[in-house]
């Protein structure tokens, strides 16, 4: 199990207990439950929750697949720097987050949800996993006419015209027949 | 169109079958409890809550028993093997299995949020009646506890605790509510850890969570021990209708005795008692394969960090294009990895080819790297094999056979069966003709196979048979130091790349000449067009077979089978 990287699975039930939370503390709010301002709360907790994890973090090795329309979140959690870097914060805030929602039935399963995302998240960040944002690959790809080799910018360099003209005494050694006889020179 | 009905309309008509029995169970059991007389007291305090948390409930009893049964691979084995008589179509949908496992899970999962939501509604309401918030009757209702002459209604009995927290104690005090609360965790961890990101990347995370599932599993069985669905089973002598409002008077007169309720006793294990024996004898199963001695006849490390395998196995028969599942213990005791198998049944071996693609081939490679010569590789065990054999592609005169990257491993074993039948006239093989195409990036990791093709091209070529097969490579990722080497070396007789003596195409085939072709060089056969690639690929050659086949049915058609190796 050495290639794991515990975050992804983290990630994927902390989005899980984000939604959990939501239904728990809309059902609490709609039917008016007792202590229905923790379910309220829920709702909050839940939203706030799947924005986070929504974007995807980059995987180590291998390709990383982005959430549909995942790019929008990723800048906004990038912007908080080592806040949502750091796996240690994250699981730290998730338990935290979880901690009220426990005091109503609709939404502890939610909590123990996001509990357990927490102890993952705290798993991954021990061995020192990192979230890195899934950036649109810049253009890097080398352009195929890098190995082709590029014209020549100049022409080739020669001796001056008068060096190349033929000569009469030397005809054979010249660079280069007439197309159209010229009488002083050809046979 | 007709390629679809004759490719996917069992399959369809398999789910729809499914989708029916699941609305009719949720619609049945919803009016049971919603009409029933003997729940009128019960949704006196619930109202329709307790039919929605019910008919979810019947579903859930059903898809409980269903989820086991597609991964019971042995068990499809057997039942495939027994309907050789039937079409291949029929056997064919044996091959969905996982598909229809994850269709089930996925209505587990539904059905779970539906029946928890509409509990967590009862609790509410059982705790609020219980208090004495609502009207005189459920107050009444909700007061009945087990004594010498009555029953109880609410299950909720206790109220000392905080009354926002009852609900909360309820569910971790009662048998179902505790037992509910595990078994929704275990659902929603082992589908957590089945999302597509985690099981193709961390296949060990996924298999060890999954297994989950036999808490789960036990979890259901005791969840309805409780009894806590309660319904009166005195209607004749208590008729509510005469003694709802006469609540002063239950206990006191004759017409209105106290009512009696009583719990329906648990149903689900007479649903799941069944699968589950048959999963616990396919692991039995699983493991006296386990224990079964494979030897191995030879082993090569190829260049390219691939493993070929030859095994041995008493009892072992196999068909073109069938998997096996390998084990080896050195490495990991549960998991069993599946490889598709690149040896023809006509050979007294069975063969594997491995690339290096994740913890287990790697550790396997390495392994098998520091073993000296001649010596039998790590114990290996070995369950299958399975999958619906492809013997399709003998059936067609003119056969194109289509195999992009990794797809190209079934038809090794195809091709080389292919020539074994036609080497020894077998009759049951009707093809004279076969178009091979081979797309992949590049053939480092496939080497092997372009000495296959050697082989053939050397053995045809012996026999005078060169027309037999035709293949061409297309190499998509080509650069210039490709067209470099190529330009170098044009004239020479065989293939720069492969050695082949079919020279190497690049970039992706030209399908539109490519069926023209074989259309002119088959005026008169029907064609059958195999792929073992991506879906794109595959809607391109369907949509080309349709394109190209004639309508005279004197003259050439093309026939796509969507093979799922």
């Amino acid at each position: 199990m050495g290639k794991i990287e515990w975050a992804m699975w983290a990630n994927e039930q902390a989005l899980a207990a984000g939604l959990i939370l939501l239904t728990g503390g809309i059902v609490g709010v709609a039917g008016l439950f007792r202590g229905w301002e923790f379910a309220a709360y829920a709702i909050a907790a839940g939203v706030f929750v799947c924005l986070l994890e929504y974007p995807r973090g980059k995987k180590n090795k291998g390709t990383s697949v982005e959430r549909t329309g995942q790019y929008c979140f990723t800048v906004c959690v990038k912007a908080f720097g080592p806040l949502t870097r750091n796996y240690y914060v994250r699981a730290f805030i998730h338990a935290a987050i979880a901690v009220p929602a426990g005091f109503m039935l609709a939404t502890v399963l939610g909590c123990v949800c996001l509990g357990i995302a927490s102890l993952i998240y705290l798993g991954a960040a021990i061995r020192g996993e990192q979230w890195e944002p899934i950036m649109p690959r810049t253009e890097t790809r080398k352009a195929v006419g890098e190995s082709i080799k590029q014209p020549p910018q100049n022409p080739p360099p020669r001796p001056p015209a008068e060096m190349r003209r033929k000569r009469a005494e030397d005809l054979e050694g010249a660079a280069y027949d007439n197309p159209i006889k010229v009488s002083d020179y050809e046979e | 169109m007709g390629n679809m009905i004759i490719n996917h309309g069992l399959t369809a008509f398999i789910l729809v079958v499914w989708m029916s029995i699941n609305i009719f169970l949720f619609v049945w059991f919803y009016f049971f409890y919603d009409l029933g007389d003997q729940f009128y007291y019960t949704r006196h305090l619930l109202g329709s809550a307790l039919a929605w948390a019910r008919a979810p409930a019947a579903v859930l009893n059903f898809n409980t028993l269903l989820i086991l049964l597609p991964v019971c691979r042995n068990l499809l084995s057997l039942i495939r093997g027994s309907f050789m008589c039937c079409g291949r179509t029929m056997r064919k949908q044996l091959d969905k299995n996982i598909s229809f496992h994850k269709s089930v899970a996925y209505m587990i999962g539904l059905m779970t949020a539906v029946h928890t939501i509409a509990h967590l509604l009862n609790v509410e309401w059982y705790n609020n009646s219980r208090r004495g918030i609502y009207d005189p009757l459920s107050t009444a209702l909700s007061d009945l506890a087990d004594g010498s002459n009555t029953t109880y209604l609410n299950p909720i009995r206790n109220i000392d605790v905080n009354a926002q927290q009852n609900p909360t104690y309820f569910a971790l005090t009662s048998l179902a509510g505790i037992t509910g609360v595990i078994i929704t965790l275990c659902l929603i961890l082992i589908i957590t850890s089945s999302m597509e990101v985690i099981r193709r990347s961390y296949f060990e995370v996924f298999w060890y969570t999954h297994h989950l599932f036999v808490i789960f599993f036990i979890g259901l069985v005791i969840h309805g021990a409780g009894r806590i669905v309660r319904s009166q089973n005195n209607l004749v002598q208590h008729n509510y209708t005469l003694c709802k409002d006469r609540i002063e008077d239950w206990g006191k007169v004759a017409e209105c005795p106290y009512p009696q309720f009583a719990g329906g006793p648990p149903g689900t294990w007479m649903w799941v008692i069944g699968p589950m024996f048959l999963y616990l004898c396919e692991r039995i199963l699983r493991f006296i394969r386990y224990t079964q001695t494979v030897k191995y006849r030879k082993i090569v490390i190829r260049p390219s960090k691939v493993l070929e395998l030859q095994l041995v196995k008493a009892g072992f028969k196999m068909e073109v294009g069938q998997y096996v599942f390998l084990n080896c213990p050195a490495i990991s005791h549960l998991e069993w990895h599946p490889f598709t198998m690149t040896s023809a049944p006509e050979e007294e071996f069975f063969s594997v080819h491995m690339r290096s693609v994740g913890d287990w081939t790697q550790k396997l490679i390495s392994m098998v790297e520091e073993l000296p010569e001649g010596t039998q590789g790590p114990r290996m065990a070995v369950d299958g094999p399975f999958g619906t054999a492809s013997e399709d592609v003998f059936d067609y005169e003119v056969s194109m056979l289509v195999g992009a990257g990794i797809g190209v491993t079934p038809f090794a074993s195809i091709l080389k069966s292919i020539w074994y039948k036609f080497k020894d006239s077998d009759p049951k093989l009707r093809t004279r003709k076969i178009y091979f195409y081979w797309l992949c990036r590049e053939t480092h990791a496939f080497e092997w196979f372009a000495d296959l093709l050697q082989v053939l091209e050397k053995e045809m070529e012996e026999r005078g048979m060169g027309d037999f097969l035709t293949y061409k490579l297309y190499l998509t990722g080509w650069d210039q130091s490709h067209t470099d080497h190529v330009m170098v070396r044009f004239d020479e007789d065989t293939d720069v790349v492969t050695g082949l003596k079919q020279k190497t195409n690049y970039g992706r085939p030209n399908w539109e000449k490519e069926f023209e072709q074989v259309r002119k060089e088959n005026p008169s056969s029907t064609v059958g067009t195999f792929l073992c690639g991506p879906a794109v690929l595959a809607k391109v050659l369907e949509k080309k077979c349709a394109k190209y086949s004639d309508v005279d049915p004197r003259k050439t058609r093309f026939y796509f089978n969507k093979e799922n190796f």
